[in-house]
């Protein structure tokens, strides 16, 4: 499944500075692991050391909080957008 | 752009009045928890903005707290997707402060991923609101003047 995911300019950096890349997987987990092979320094930014979405990060598969569906084993399909968002957070 | 002042930092946030007022009502209506909300405006092509308001967007504060905020994250989407759709990006956040200054705390200095933002605060410990812009970033404030303009 070839998907959108849209990156928030923190992480651009990692992804050669664009706003958005493809990338192909069943899931969100095999989409953020095909993403990580390509550009390594996303890693220790999307997934914790458990292996599970990072605390700090949000992400939406088109218009909903993968949280709220299957996490990282949300389904994706051709065409999909996944939207990595950054907590925005202070005290 | 240089400041006129030496003593703040690019870029100045230049807020219309209309805006200025959105935010300060937010940040009350807000009470007794923070009040938190985004900021849209032009980038240039390494990302900087120039500092004027196109957009406020007056967000839901996920954690209902006095003493924290987070961008409730779907909020965060849709200013985001409304600020590109305009070729625009999100250049900012504001929170308020309920009973202290209008300076970052800790936890937001902490917080502040965006090296390119503007961390605006409102101080609501006084009868009337003080609103002032920071960059933040490695750990280090630096303020940034607010200019208001007429929309």
């Amino acid at each position: 499944m070839s998907v959108e995911v849209r990156v928030p300019t923190l992480l651009r950096p990692h992804v050669g500075g664009g706003a958005s890349v493809s990338s192909d997987g069943a899931t969100v987990g095999e989409v953020f692991q095909t993403l990580i092979a390509q550009f390594p320094g996303l890693a220790g930014n999307l997934i914790d050391d458990d292996g599970q979405l990072h605390k700090f990060v949000n992400v939406y598969r088109n218009d909903d909080d993968i949280r709220y569906l299957e996490g990282l084993d949300t389904k994706v399909t051709d065409g999909d957008v996944l939207s990595i968002l950054p907590a925005v957070a202070g005290g | 752009m240089a400041s006129a002042d030496p003593e703040f930092a690019d870029p100045a946030l230049r807020l219309c009045v209309a805006d200025y007022r959105t935010i300060v009502a937010h940040c009350y209506d807000g009470l007794p928890d923070e009040a938190c909300g985004l900021l849209a405006g032009p980038i240039d092509e390494a990302g900087q903005p120039s500092g004027a308001v196109s957009v406020v967007y007056p967000c839901v504060n996920a954690d209902a707290s006095a003493r924290t905020y987070t961008v409730e994250s779907r909020d965060l989407l849709h200013a985001m997707r409304d600020a590109q759709s305009r070729g625009e990006d999100l250049i900012g956040v504001w929170h308020s402060h309920t009973h202290s200054d209008a300076y970052p705390s800790d936890t937001d200095v902490r917080q502040a991923l965006e090296p390119n933002w503007l961390y605006a605060l409102v101080s609501l410990k006084h009868a009337e609101p003080v609103l002032r812009s920071y960059r933040i970033r490695e750990g280090v404030v630096a303020e940034c003047e607010v200019t208001l303009v007429d929309s």
